[in-house]
């Protein structure tokens, strides 16, 4: 009787926490299928005078929306593509290839692990000036690629490590080069892991709004956090408008997140957390 | 049709010997090849502009042209001045007293609530509280700002209004006392379902037993958690703690969004978002750069200190 009193408990806790969760996106949502004027003068009733698709539409039919759409995947392609090369080919050479000055090499990348990329934009926006990277996606994608770096060594190391040495001896007693080793046998073994790491590098890149905001100056560049921004300052108090287009953003996320969220949480654990 | 074909093939040892003498010739150029281009990356793009910006900040330099005036320790003594970067310091440690001591036990609780036992729907309550992790901080900012709407007609003055007989509604974003604990409460919103899960990930280290024992021999709830449960977890809330003080100092684009730039009038400046309007929209590139030169200092000196500590309290661990 008591357990049973104390599980209702917590499940009426539970609920009550998700809903206050839920409520600023479904406030979103509902917001954004209504017109302003009955956002602002009630700001989570259902639409009364029909769904108010046409501020969905017209963010659809337009050009900068899809062209924003754009942008974002090719700067997230980018960088989770370098990322997951470059890192799991350092990390392999920091996990099975013993060379003097490894220890070296691998504790100034872990510097890297400290710098979160807000405390360098300065520095890294002059060294892209210098490099004549500005209005460049590259000089986006690069600085993206480096400051993922470490943690991607990291994780793809730990998991290399834990490779048995014997598979490594097998593959070069029958014949199989370095880099078919690599190629061939270990990438393959890594999956999981690699998966791992290219799933939290979409997100970040996705989402990145910092750096494309100081490196492209040209709005046809600009990637979708860039691009609501802007459609927010036209629009200014068209609320539903705005709305429509932060659900629009939420769709996508929420469904990328439902699809890899095991390789999203094994990422972020190392790997720890099971069911 | 192919015919056969015969050759000599190597023993398996003879094979191991060429493998073995292949690889220390070629073990230069594997670590070349494999190590360069990312290392090359790293340092283009992180390493040296790091390490150009202490340069950078002695100068008083406008971005064009080369450094030429020289100004030596003065934009630091400006900056140590400035009351409006005293006060996005303070603000800074603010946020992040307040994550220690409000997400973490939260997020602890959630992960003890959600994750032990055999909850139904489980994995439901762990996608609400945790998505969204993953929506980008201008979505966050945005969809906050309307949630947050001054009027009485934005939703969490409604929901106020609902509940409180005679509520007046409360300007959240607008209210120079008020911004920074808005602030904080989207940045929980947003954040402690990360830290959620990594307590549940650490809990699932605490073997069960070991609590079961304890009950049997008399403990209360209370004691199992503080005796045995916790001190189990202590290297997953270390690690927590540790990411949320450098989390704390790293806020930006959240914070710049949802309350219009650092405002009211700087009420809820952060250490960077003060790097950003005083540093690149004012093109005081020398000055910026050495708010960043502080900002990592505060961030490598915290994690070095940080790591010694730790270091201390698990020998102490494995000593009781």
């Amino acid at each position: 009787m008591r357990r049973s009193l104390q599980g209702a408990l917590k499940y009426t806790f539970l609920v009550l926490l998700c809903i206050v969760m839920m409520g600023p996106v479904a406030t979103a949502v509902l917001g954004s299928l209504r017109t302003t004027g009955e956002f602002l003068s009630k700001p989570f009733g259902l639409p009364e005078h029909g769904i108010r698709w046409e501020n969905y539409q017209d963010i659809l039919v337009g050009r900068s929306f899809w062209n924003s759409f754009k942008n974002s995947v090719v700067i997230t392609a980018g960088v989770t593509v370098l990322n997951v090369a470059l890192s799991s080919m350092l990390a392999f050479v920091f996990s099975r290839v013993s060379f003097r000055g490894r220890g070296l090499l691998f504790n100034i990348l872990s510097v890297g692990l400290l710098v979160p990329l807000v405390v360098a934009i300065l520095p890294i926006f002059i060294q892209i000036r210098q490099l004549n990277l500005i209005n460049s996606v590259f000089g986006v994608i690069l600085p993206l690629v480096a400051f993922g770096l470490p943690g991607s060594v990291v994780i793809l190391r730990g998991f290399f490590i834990n490779i048995p040495g014997e598979l490594e001896d097998a593959a070069y007693i029958d014949g199989c080069t370095t880099f078919g080793f690599f190629r061939h046998i270990l990438l393959p073994l890594a999956r999981p892991a690699l998966t791992a790491v290219a799933v939290l590098q979409v997100i970040a890149s996705w989402n990145e709004y910092f750096l494309p905001l100081l490196v492209l100056n040209d709005p046809d560049l600009w990637p979708l956090p860039l691009g609501i921004m802007q459609f927010q300052s036209q629009y200014g108090t068209d609320y539903s408008r705005i709305m429509a287009y932060v659900v629009l953003l939420i769709i996508p996320a929420v469904l990328f997140y439902l699809v890899t969220e095991k390789y999203i949480v094994t990422g972020l654990t190392g790997g720890e957390l099971k069911g | 049709m192919s015919g056969y074909r015969f050759r000599i093939l190597p023993t398996p040892y003879e094979q191991a010997a060429r493998a073995k003498q292949r690889s220390q010739l070629s073990k230069a150029l594997t670590v070349t090849l494999f190590a360069l281009p990312g290392m090359m990356v790293f340092t283009l793009f992180l390493l040296i502009p790091i390490i150009q910006s202490s340069y950078i900040s002695l100068y008083r330099w406008d971005g064009f042209g080369p450094l030429t005036e020289f100004v030596g320790l003065g934009n630091y003594d400006r900056l140590l001045n400035h009351s409006v970067f005293q006060a996005s310091v303070s603000h800074s440690f603010l946020i992040m007293l307040l994550s220690l001591a409000v997400q973490l036990p939260m997020a602890l609780g959630l992960a003890l609530l959600v994750g032990r036992g055999n909850l139904r729907g489980k994995g439901l309550f762990r996608t609400v509280l945790f998505v969204p992790y993953v929506f980008s901080e201008v979505i966050t900012a945005l969809i906050w700002r309307y949630v947050l709407y001054p009027q009485s007609d934005g939703m969490v003055n409604t929901v106020l209004g609902t509940f409180i007989p005679g509520f007046e509604a409360i300007e959240w974003l607008a209210d120079r006392n008020l911004v920074l604990y808005s602030l904080f409460a989207v940045l929980t919103w947003k954040y402690f379902g990360f830290y959620m899960i990594l307590y549940m990930a650490g809990l699932q280290n605490v073997p069960k037993d070991l609590e079961d024992a304890a009950r049997v021999d008399g403990a209360t709830e209370p004691q199992v958690l503080r005796q045995i449960t916790l001190p189990l977890l202590g290297s997953t809330i270390r690690l927590t703690v540790f990411l949320s003080v450098l989390g704390s100092f790293q806020q930006f684009v959240l914070a710049w969004v949802l309350t219009n730039e650092g405002g009211p009038a700087n009420a809820s400046q952060l250490i960077a978002t003060y790097l950003y309007k005083f540093g690149i929209q004012q093109w005081w590139l020398g000055y910026g750069s050495a708010v960043a030169v502080v900002l990592f200092g505060i961030t490598l000196l915290f994690s070095l200190g940080y790591q010694r500590i730790i270091m201390r309290q698990d020998y102490a661990i494995s000593r009781d």
